[in-house]
């Protein structure tokens, strides 16, 4: 049974959570879960992927560890891990694709992904359907290795989904996390990178589009514990009806022997109409006096009304209009997610959560 | 021929009345300077035209060729035909120059600019108006200097030709040659004869370069005294002071 007493919901983690909402998540799920869920893999050829039971193979459990209950829960209940594996330099020609499809009912899962060395990989995982579900994916980048993984969560409007992301980025390696969350009633996602030799480089993007009644939380968290690593965390979210709520947590904590340390994060939201709330909180933490560069910019704004009126002097039509101008808003982190195809879904999927309400 | 009717307008900004019963009447081809002290009400003029929502008309007409502006939406007056050129054109961050323009052109003419000429059509246009191609790329007025943002407003006003141009304080912060860069360009406008400008202005400096037809005197929120473009030298000669104490 978990180490993690159950929350009341004050606490620090807890805090922006409605808990209420999280359907028994806070306590062990009966058998590890009634839930259905249907989880469709496409591998390239050259990549591994094998499900396993998360008791009897080494490989799962090599990096994450629990930080709060849920995730523990999560990771004691869970009864078969999805294992890839991406050899040692190898390049494989398209990304791993993990369609994850819920069908009602909770459930734990659980995903290892191991990169081997001077490899290059691009691992999507994409959630839809409906669910109550914990997950936890562990993440290990070999030394000089390049991941590019994407967790796409369009879930139907009444999934819950807890999930956190560990990565452990080896020496000179690239991680790049892209999180994409527009559907579910409460998505809580923990992105975490810890480095485990110098020269390591994450970066990690992340959009959000909430709408009425959705609460979309995004809780990061980078320890620098190497020298000489770079990470740059940039998260833009739009949020249109009177009950959307988005939290960003952003942590950087940057260890005595970090020296050499380069870090940057960014939260920028875009309120669309009143009564939305968007909470945002960086925190920087610096131990070493020896740093590159490290810091943080947080802003939440209005939709602003001067852009929709410049351009409709143009006789651009409002809603192409404000379409354009909140694409124009997530442009920049969108063009650096690097992958074409989750670029151009997710630019239509922006455009389909504006015409959803016409605004 | 196309003709701007603007008849008795009043407008009010907060409850406070800024335009007390302004008439003119500008037709294709035709050149008015507005010229006036701040404070007059000529930027609540080409904002109301333009239909900021900001502005609230409590009375008067505006037409173009007869049909109501002020019921038609913003994107509808300028699919109409009118155009603003702001004194302070907007940033929008992440939609870039290109995608704007072909967008905006799209919307007026109804239809996509054919590909193979609309590059070289762009081109010439940026060059035209001294603009480095490389801003295509960038963001709409994003990072602009003052005088980028005026020379973008006036390579719109090429592209889309309007049957009626408001220029706000186009002049205004530009050096010399910048001056002359915009100038130019509105008088080649101008020079198509299909297109009636109204150039709202403080100072008499941009009439040297763009010759008016007519100019009217703006001050308290109304035209205070009409002529040719002797009125402007007379302007320049003594200033607003005669109207304003009056």
């Amino acid at each position: 049974m978990s180490d993690f007493p159950i929350p009341t919901g004050r606490e620090e983690a807890w805090r922006f959570t409605p808990t209420r909402r999280l359907r028994g998540l806070f306590e062990p799920l009966p058998d590890g879960g009634d839930g259905k869920v249907v989880v469709d893999i496409d591998a390239p050829e050259g990549v591994t992927v094998e499900r396993v039971d998360p008791r009897e193979d080494g490989r799962v459990g090599a990096v994450f560890t629990p930080t709060e209950r849920v995730a523990a829960l999560a990771f004691e209940g869970v009864k078969q891990a999805v294992v890839i594996d991406i050899p040692a330099n190898a390049r494989p020609s398209a990304p791993v694709s993990l369609a994850i499809r819920g069908e009602g009912g909770s459930s734990y899962g659980h995903t290892t992904i191991n990169v081997g060395a001077h490899a290059e990989a691009t691992v999507v995982i994409d959630h839809i359907g409906t669910a109550t579900r914990a997950a936890n994916v562990e993440i290990s980048i070999g030394d000089g290795a390049k991941l590019t993984f994407v967790s796409l969560q369009n879930w139907d409007p009444d999934a819950v989904h807890l999930a956190h992301h560990v990565a452990l980025v080896g020496r000179d390696a690239t991680y790049k996390s892209v999180v994409v969350t527009l559907g579910g009633d409460l998505v809580r996602i923990n992105p975490r990178v810890r480095f485990a030799g110098p020269g390591g480089d994450a970066e990690l993007l992340g959009v959000f589009f909430a709408d009425d009644g959705q609460h979309l939380e995004h809780r990061l968290l980078v320890d620098h514990d190497q020298p000489r690593c770079r990470s740059r965390v940039t998260y833009k979210g739009a949020l249109q009806g009177a009950n959307a709520h988005t939290v960003w947590i952003g942590d950087v904590i940057i260890r005595p022997n970090a020296v050499g340390t380069d870090t940057y994060e960014l939260n920028r939201n875009l309120l669309l109409t009143d009564g939305a709330r968007a909470d945002s909180v960086p925190n920087l933490e610096i131990e070493t006096g020896e740093v590159a560069g490290a810091g943080h910019a947080s802003a939440t704004g209005r939709f602003d009304d001067e852009q929709l009126f410049y351009l409709m002097t143009r006789g651009i039509d409002e809603q192409t209009a404000r379409r354009l101008v909140v694409r124009g808003f997530f442009a920049d982190v969108v063009s650096r997610i690097g992958v074409p195809d989750i670029e151009a879904r997710l630019m239509s999927a922006v455009d389909d959560e504006l015409a959803r309400t016409g605004a | 021929m196309a003709t701007l009717e603007i008849n008795d307008l009043h407008v009010a900004v907060d409850n406070k009345e800024i335009l007390r019963g302004v008439d003119l009447t500008v037709k294709q081809g035709e050149t008015h300077a507005i010229m006036g002290p701040n404070g007059s009400g000529k930027s609540t003029l080409a904002y109301s035209v333009a239909g900021h929502p900001r502005y609230t008309i409590t009375s008067g007409t505006v037409t173009l060729d007869g049909e109501d502006v002020l019921a038609m939406t913003v994107d509808e007056r300028a699919r109409a035909g009118l155009f603003l050129a702001m004194q302070y054109p907007v940033e929008v961050p992440g939609v870039s120059v290109s995608n704007f323009l072909r967008t905006a052109v799209t919307a007026i003419e109804g239809e996509a600019p054919k590909l193979r000429t609309w590059v070289k059509d762009l081109n010439a246009a940026f060059e035209r108006l001294s603009i480095d191609p490389a801003f295509k790329e960038r963001s709409v007025n994003e990072g602009f200097s003052g005088g980028e943002k005026k020379r973008f407003e006036v390579l719109q006003l090429e592209l889309l030709k309007p049957k009626l141009a408001i220029l706000d304080e186009t002049d205004s912060g530009l050096d010399v040659d910048a001056l002359k860069v915009v100038s130019a360009g509105v008088n080649r406008v101008r020079e198509s004869g299909t297109t009636g400008t109204l150039l709202i202005t403080h100072y008499t400096r941009i009439l040297r370069y763009i010759r008016p037809d007519y100019v009217h005197v703006f001050v308290g929120g109304r035209v205070v005294e009409e002529g040719g473009p002797e009125l402007a030298d007379l302007l320049e000669a003594e200033g607003y002071d005669k109207w304003v104490s009056a």
